[in-house]
């Protein structure tokens, strides 16, 4: 049995990497909602935003925070274009052909951003390195405290953002019927394209904050499909489903790894899968079946 | 123009109901029976991997193109059926019944796959799969006593009824004979009630459960008979690749039989043979590109993942039919000639329809 202080240790490292996937995951979720995409590249934006963020800091010198802000923005534009100039024109073909796309953006991305930045693992530096001791029984480090507060304001921006903003509401509408959304003068394809790049500012501001624990290179977005699995856990229709998964997952993996070392690096695949099996719709089940 | 004129029910389930399409069949099966005399033994050996890869591709097809099912593990059941010939080959099971039973757990897997998957809905699916083929892959490395881990097994010679066929035409026309039945199974499957359902449920789940179609078992289904085929291609592909490893399995390699498939055009046997044809050609045209190009872009560590990701962006937006669309507007172009417009095959502009309430 470990002793006490090594559990805790585990649990605040899931608790962490379940808020970096929940923080993936929200962005997924939020496409998804918009345009019934599943973007299996967003683990790329994720790692494109860590490569930016480091970028930015390299290239301007002016410290963590301006590099983090211009690094997410730029992000967010990349995927404002991917919407706006691809992801809009095969709306409504079939689903196979949009996964299979949106997996042609991860391969395409890892491609570019190792020709860019290099195939090397490199290390970004932030402002939060350093541990606090929480009583006598164990320290934590910051960069994971930093991922878990970056979730609770990131989330609860989205949430303000769409329960109290005109734009907000207009996307909720977008999202529930396109067509009746198009009637009532809303304009849905910019919103659409307004919703990836909040999808991807989000997971660029992951990948930056997660880059201590992870460092950088271009595998990292491989993290997009545990993320994906979280969310799936879940029940992908609703947020907080998604993010409950994603902790869940984030809990589970680090203890998993420790008992059964067969299955590491697996194991949030075999929890999906058995949470599939039991209920395909996820814990939480947000869809309904259509009548006719 | 050629009119078809029926005189008979039978006219509208033939395989190939105009002239042309007879001759063109009757030429390339009369070219690959007599490729062994035209080509050299490596020519032939790529060739029959060729084939081999089009039974993958016909059995992917089957269960994305035509059932509307997206499958990202389907390299999975490659290397179930890989496997299951290597293991019980080296036991000393016959050629014949091991393959069969390859192809039969392939299949029974497949169909367990299947009962779970007909209650998933779209994407749900696409990730279970890719979890199951990244956890078959697990198993292929971490089962050891039985898989040969990551060390990897070596695949005993090809002997069928005690005949040992070393040379690579013998091999060539294995991989053909079966080539030609898989096809011939799958258009026949297309012209029967069982396969008429697997295309009502990708066109509408709703309007074919309105229609007295059981969608649960149609998936189940298609997952089998889907699982079957692919289980074949393993075992076959065994022969070529000599030597298994579970990375031969991996994610990379469904990503492939997917590329094959969408390339190709989703939604015909025919576009799973010309994906094959792509795939092959793919990387004997990259390292032409990188010969030709300078070498400063050419050399370039990941120019080749990036073409593979640009190759299936421009394929998807411009021409979501794939090689199959191109070939199609072309004959018809032909066909009607002169009567050919731009506005022939213009897509109609598309909203998203959505299954969900809320």
């Amino acid at each position: 049995m470990l002793p006490l202080s090594d559990v805790i240790h585990l649990g605040i490292t899931g608790i962490a990497q379940g808020c970096a996937y929940g923080l993936i995951a929200l962005g997924f979720v939020l496409i998804y909602k918009a345009t019934e995409v599943v973007n299996f590249a967003h683990g790329e934006f994720m790692m494109l935003g860590a490569f930016a963020v480091l970028a930015f800091s390299e290239a301007l010198g002016w410290g963590f925070w301006p590099a983090f802000v211009l690094g997410c923005l730029s992000i967010a534009a990349v995927g404002y274009l991917v919407d706006a100039q691809i992801m809009r024109r095969i709306i409504g073909e079939s689903q196979a052909s949009v996964f299979i796309l949106t997996v042609a953006f991860g391969f395409i991305f890892r491609a570019l951003a190792g020709m860019i930045f290099g195939w090397n693992t490199r290390s970004l530096d932030t402002p939060f390195d350093g541990k606090i001791g929480l009583g006598s029984l164990v320290e934590i480090n910051l960069d994971r405290i930093a991922i878990v507060v970056a979730t609770v304001i990131l989330v609860l921006a989205v949430y303000l953002f769409f329960s109290r903003t005109r734009y907000g509401v207009a996307m909720q509408a977008a999202s529930q019927n396109q067509l009746a959304a198009y009637y009532m003068g809303i304009p849905v394809k910019r919103l659409v394209s307004f919703t990836w790049a909040i999808g991807a500012f989000i997971a660029a501001a992951a990948g930056a904050l997660l880059a201590p624990v992870t460092q950088i290179d271009t595998t990292i977005g491989f993290l997009g499909i545990k993320a994906l699995a979280g969310a799936i856990v879940g029940g992908f229709g609703s947020i907080p489903g998604a993010l409950l998964g994603c902790l869940l997952i984030g809990i589970i993996e680090p203890f998993a790894d420790y008992y059964l070392p067969g299955i590491k690096g697996v194991s949030a695949y075999v929890v999906m899968l058995i949470v599939l099996f039991v209920r395909p719709e996820g814990l939480i089940v947000q869809t309904y079946k259509k009548k006719v | 123009m050629q009119f078809l004129f029926k005189t008979h029910y039978n006219d509208d389930i033939r395989f190939l109901a105009k002239t042309g399409e007879k001759i063109r069949v009757a030429l390339v099966i009369g070219l690959l029976i007599a490729a062994p005399l035209l080509l050299a033994d490596y020519y032939l050996a790529e060739l029959g991997l060729l084939l081999v890869y089009a039974i993958a591709g016909v059995g992917l097809m089957i269960l994305t193109g035509h059932t509307g099912q997206v499958s990202f593990g389907h390299a999975g059941f490659l290397g179930i059926g890989a496997y299951t010939h290597s293991i019980l080959l080296s036991h000393g099971v016959p050629f014949s019944l091991s393959i069969v039973a390859s192809v039969v757990l392939a299949g029974a897997i497949g169909m367990l796959i299947g009962r779970s998957a007909s209650k998933m809905h779209g994407f749900y699916l696409a990730i279970a799969t890719l979890a199951f083929g990244i956890l078959l892959e697990t198993v292929f490395g971490e089962w050891g006593s039985l898989t040969g881990g990551h060390a990897g097994l070596a695949v005993p010679g090809l002997q069928i009824f005690g005949l040992r066929l070393t040379s690579a035409w013998q091999q060539y026309y294995v991989d053909l004979l079966l080539a030609l039945v898989v096809i011939l199974g799958a258009s026949n499957l297309f012209r029967a009630p069982t396969g008429r359902a697997f295309v009502a449920v990708r066109d509408s789940e709703l309007s074919a459960r309105c229609l007295g179609v059981n969608v649960e078992w149609v998936k189940i289904q298609a997952f089998g008979v889907s699982a079957a085929i692919t289980g074949l291609a393993g075992a076959l592909l065994a022969h070529h690749l000599t030597y298994i490893v579970p990375e031969a399995f991996g994610v990379l390699e469904s990503l492939k039989l997917l590329l094959m498939i969408v390339v190709g055009g989703l939604g015909s046997i025919l576009g799973a043979i010309f994906g094959a044809i792509f795939i092959s050609i793919l990387p004997v045209a990259l390292s032409f590109l990188k010969d030709v190009l300078p070498p400063s872009i050419g050399q370039t560590a990941g120019l080749e993942p990036l073409l593979f990701g640009l190759i299936i962006v421009v394929v998807i937006v411009f021409e979501p039919l794939g090689i199959y669309g191109r070939w199609m507007k072309l004959r018809f172009f032909f066909e009607t000639f002169p009567y050919y417009r731009k506005s022939s095959f213009v897509r109609q502009k598309s909203y998203l329809k959505t299954e969900r309430l809320r």
